[in-house]
Formats: structure tokens, sequence, C-alpha cells
């Protein structure tokens, strides 16, 4: 129970240094963003008072306004959820092209990330069980693929597979001429068929990464004590490998999955921004593209959370399958 | 440690032919590898940009194959791709330098000091890590240079190390924890050394293997990020690096005209580079951690004294 106050104490800070940041970014920064944004949001139509507020309110401003008075008007605007309007997909709220956009990236990214964490697992582990063989020497070329940056492998599979041979299509998230989204077979069929070749990417580069961490934790595991014992007692190798041997492997790797979440988000913006794919990293793209502040620090933040969420989780994850943890605390 | 026992195994070769360290590292083919492709890079960066043409200098033979004239062929404009890429590695080795400068000055305060001074102060630089950690790094590089128009290549470095530290800074901190409980440590204290003295002299030697496959890995990531800022069009502006040359390849369509050494030489570059610096990596971390080593049963039999030795092996100990 300690162990997991403070956890979540812990992110609650972490969340507060992300709100934080997202509130003095805009304001260290040279220019002046509220201006810019404000005569952009002028030429697609009227500025309202309550625009200007919430402008105001997210990006600083010239009234001479305290700090700490703007500080709290900003945290009270996002406790309301609201989260300014789009200039470049106006008159739409940040807030419902956020809606929009984050299931795509999570759809994509989150199954991609969780395909790869388990084959890597999986094959460190036989890697680590058996050194020597052809899958331990296979390593080092999966570590090539990890320092092959995301994008450019995309470009290359995508001018294979897109150009030279039309096997997948060129971007985009879904056929947008032959099916209409929702919940129908032709509608779930054309997303996974355009979101293979991104998936496989993602997979690609980043499954080395899992299997060396996997296969190096092995290594040191099966020379401990418990090992030699397990095996006096004539357990079957099966056995031994994965429930005295991989189980505490893994330890390490699953803690390493939750600092990866940064860098798998950080590698979707790219990948999005080849593939054209309708996600979260695209929008960022096109708000960057656009001087859309707004839109920008929104996508920040919910990126942010996401990435907070998602490790919250695999601590409380932690928790449970290494009870040491919650001895220690 | 390793000092001694190999003074001691020279005092016992009467003659080395050559010495033992020398020859075992050499035996080390990942890190000879490595060693080799990254200085080829290394050298290609600093002397390329001296001896190709001018990477800005426009030509009337646009998006034309390799030649005898432009070896890399040229861009869509006629600019010589083999000096653009010998520019922009010399560019992208400086934004890896840098950054890993930085994150070895920054992971080393907040990491090591911390974790050996302990207390509060160790709570406070463990939680911010954390914090930073946690704090996805890219999307806030790509918002905080989306409010600087005109970015220099120091900028963009100082951006991204100060994203990118906390990582290694965490590493260093579980490391230094093991050390300072350490017998020997705990003896230097009761002998009366100052801190800083410990630290310094005591703790950070050990550390050294660890900082420096952190700093190589920050490097990786750092040319890697850089790589994709400026792909999205968000790098350093005026300047040229191997994310540059891709960012205006694909906005050429060097892809779908098919002009292939124009993508395929920087992100080539980029992989080679990243390989080597992980070539150096692995045999970095293989000489921390001897569990990792690759050994067969012949490498365990070249271990063996010769009768020779063992002779003059048991004479010098009696």
């Amino acid at each position: 129970m300690r162990y997991l106050l403070r956890k979540l104490g812990f992110y609650l800070v972490a969340l507060w240094a992300a709100l934080t940041v997202n509130f003095f970014v805009p304001r260290l920064m040279p220019g002046d963003p509220v201006e810019i944004l404000l005569s952009k949001l002028g030429q697609h139509g009227p500025v309202t008072p309550e625009m200007r507020a919430s402008v105001e309110a997210l990006l600083g401003t010239n009234t001479g306004e305290p700090l700490w008075s703007q500080y709290v008007h900003y945290l009270g605007n996002l406790l309301h959820g609201d989260l300014g309007t789009s200039v470049v997909f106006y008159p739409a709220s940040v807030g419902s092209i956020i809606e929009q956009t984050l299931p795509w990236t999570i759809g994509l990214i989150g199954l991609a990330t969780i395909i790869s964490f388990l084959a890597g697992v999986g094959l460190g582990t036989l890697a680590g069980w058996k050194r020597g063989s052809w899958l331990d020497t296979l390593i080092p070329v999966t570590t090539m693929f990890q320092s092959v940056p995301y994008f450019w492998l995309a470009l290359i599979l995508l001018f294979a597979f897109g150009s030279i041979w039309p096997v997948f299509p060129l971007n985009g998230g879904y056929d947008v001429y032959n099916v209409t989204p929702g919940w129908n077979g032709a509608f779930l069929g054309s997303v996974l068929y355009y979101g293979a070749l991104p998936a496989i990417t993602i997979v690609l580069s980043s499954v080395g990464g899992w299997m060396l961490g996997m296969r190096n934790m092995m290594v040191s595991t099966l020379s401990e004590d418990y090992m030699v014992t397990a095996e006096a007692k004539g357990l079957r190798p099966g056995r031994i490998m994965r429930r005295y041997a991989a189980r505490n492997a893994i330890l390490p790797s699953v803690s390493g999955f939750a600092i990866s979440l940064g860098f798998v988000v950080a590698g979707s913006i790219v990948t999005e921004s080849v593939f054209s794919y309708p996600g979260i990293g695209s929008a960022l793209l096109q708000s960057v593209g656009g001087n859309d502040y707004a839109l920008m620090q929104g996508i920040f933040l919910v990126i942010t959370l996401s990435v907070l969420a998602a490790n919250l989780l695999v601590d409380l994850l932690y928790s449970v399958i290494d009870p040491r943890t919650r001895a220690r605390s | 440690m390793t000092m001694t026992t190999e003074l001691s195994e020279q005092a016992i070769n009467q003659n080395p032919e050559e010495p033992i360290k020398v020859r075992r590292l050499a035996r080390n083919k990942k890190l000879l590898a490595g060693l080799l492709i990254g200085g080829a890079i290394l050298l290609f960066g600093l002397i390329g940009p001296f001896l190709t043409q001018d990477p800005r200098l426009v030509n009337d033979i646009g998006l034309a194959g390799p030649s005898a004239d432009h070896w890399l062929g040229t861009t869509q404009t006629g600019q010589d791709v083999l000096a653009q890429l010998a520019h922009g590695t010399r560019g992208s080795l400086l934004v890896g330098a840098i950054v890993g400068l930085l994150t070895l000055l920054l992971s080393a305060f907040f990491g090591v000091v911390g974790a050996y001074a302990g207390g509060w102060l160790d709570e406070l630089f463990s939680l911010f890590t954390n914090v930073m950690l946690v704090i996805p790094g890219l999307p806030l590089v790509i918002v905080i240079s989306s409010y600087v128009p005109d970015k220099s290549i120091w900028l963009v470095s100082v951006v991204l190390a100060i994203t990118s530290w906390a990582g290694s800074a965490r590493v260093l901190r579980g490391y230094t924890l093991s050390l300072r409980s350490r017998d020997y440590v705990l003896a230097s204290r009761v002998a009366g050394e100052r801190r800083w003295r410990i630290l310094t002299v005591e703790i950070l030697p050990n550390l050294i293997p660890l900082l420096a496959s952190q700093v190589v890995f920050a490097v990786i990531f750092a040319i890697l990020g850089e790589a994709g800022l400026s792909y999205l069009g968000l790098g350093a502006s005026g300047s040229f690096t191997w994310g540059t040359m891709l960012y205006y390849a694909q906005n050429g369509l060097a892809l779908r005209l098919g002009a292939w050494w124009w993508f395929v030489p920087p992100g080539l570059m980029l992989a080679l580079f990243g390989a080597a610096l992980s070539l150096i990596n692995f045999s970095i971390d293989e000489i921390i951690n001897p569990k990792l080593r690759h050994q067969t049963r012949a490498d365990r039999k070249s271990w063996r004294m010769s009768r020779e030795q063992l002779h003059k092996a048991k004479e010098a100990t009696l």
C-alpha cells in the first residue's frame, strides 16, 4: 500500500511538472505567439472575447497580469477541458481534434510496441538459453536495424513495397474512397491493411533492443546458483527456461518497457509523418507547420499524459510480478 | 586493479613480444570493427569538407546519377551529393559531440553527486531525474523548436541534451549507490579522506566504463534525434546534417523519382555510424560484465598457460 501511494505521489509530481513546462515554454520563448495565433484565427472568422481569453490563458498575455494569476487561470481552464480553438482545423476545438486522432496512434503504436516487446523477449530468451546458436549471432543484425533511424527504414520500405512492388498502400489510415468508417468488416480490414507497413517498420526497428536486453539478462541469470539447483533436481529444460530463468530475467525488460514508451511516442511522430497516418503525430506536425500553438500545446499535453499513464500502469504491473518491490518499501 | 594484474603478468613473461592488453583488445572483433567504421566516418567528416566541391553550388545537371564528376550524383538543383554528405557528416557529428559532452556533465552531476551525497539531496535529484525521464523528449523538442524561427546547430544540440540526459543519470545513480557502500569506500572514509577526494579518486574511476557507454548511447540518440527533427523540417536552419539531406531528398521527391543516390547515402551513414557505436558499446559492456563474454570451449583452452609460463610462474611465486 505504501508502495502504491509513493508511486501515485510521484506521478502527481510528474503531472504537475508537465503542466508547468507546458505553461512556461510559450511564455519564455521569443516572439509573441498570442498575437500570431489571434491574427491567424482572425483570418478565418471573428475572434470572440471568450476565444481571446482562452488563448491568453494558454499562451500568456501582455496585459501585465501577474504570472501566478495567469498560472491559476491556466490550470482552471485545463480542469474544464478547455484547450482552445485550432487554427489549422478551424473552427474545430483542440479537444475534438485530439479525440479524433488519438485512437489511431494508440492503435498503431500500442499494438506494434506490444508485438515487438513480446517477439523480442521471446527471441531473446531463446538466444540467451542457447548461447552461440544461430539466433545468438542474429542479435548484432537486429541491433543494426535499431541504429537505422525509424523514418529512413520506413522510407526504404515504402520505396520497396509501395513504389517498386506495390504490395502496400503509400499513405493514409484507411481506404478513403471505398469504405465508410464504422464498426464494419470492410473498414477494419482496410485499417489493418493500411497499418501493416507502419507497424512492420516499428517492430523491425525496435525488436533488436528487447532481444539484446533479454538475452543479456538470461545469460546473467543462467549462472545463478538456483539454476544449478533446478537442473540438479532434474526438471525439464523447458520448465527451467521459462519458470526459472526467463521469469527472473524479464524484470529489467518490463521496467525498460516503461522508459521506452517516451521514445516510442517520439518515433511514432516521425513514422506517422512518413506514412501520412491520421494519428496525433501528424496533427502535431500540421499544427507546427501552421503555427497553431493552441493545438500544439494541447497535443504535447496529451502525449505527456498518455506516457505518464502508461508508465503508471507498468509500475503497478511491476509490483505484481516482482514481490520484492512491495516488500522493500 | 587490472593494471596491477597486467603488470605482474608482464613480469612473469620475461620477454613479452607484445603487451597482453593490446593483444586481448585487438582480438575483440566487435570493438575493432566498431572503431574502424566509426573512425572512418569521423575522418570523412573532418577531412571530407576540404576535399569536396561547394555543397551549395547549383548546377544545370539536376538529378543525375553517379558519374566521374559527381561520384554520388546530383540533387534536384544539381548540387553535388558527395559534398553535401561530407558537410552533413560534419554537422551530425558536431551535434553528437555537443550532446555527448552535455549529457556526460548533466548525468554525472545529477546521478553521481546526488547518489553519493545521499539524504534529501539524493531524493530531490532522483525525483527531478525521474520526472525528466517520463516527460517525452522529442515532442518537447518539437514544441520548443517551433517557437524559435532561426535555430543554430548549437541550440538544437542543447535542447536535445536537456531532454535526453535523464536515462543515463538514473543508470549512474544505481551504480553509484552500490559503489558508495563498498568496503574500500568505507575504509577511505575511516582513513579520513575528504569527501570530494573520495568521490573523484575512489568512486569516479570505477564509473568510467559505465560513463563511456552512457555517452556513446547519448551520441547515438542525439544523432538519430537530430536527424528525425531535421527530417520533419524543424532542425537547425541553413546547416547540413544527415537529417537535412533526407529532408531535402524527401521534398525533392527523390523517392518517387527513384533517385536512390540522394536518399540512400545519408541514411546508410546514419545506420553505419549507429552500428559502429553500438558495437563499441557492446564491447564496453563485455569488459564491465565478464559474464556476457562469448566463451566457447576453444576460447577457454587458449587461456591456459603454456608449460614454460607455468614453470616461470612457479619460480616467481617461490
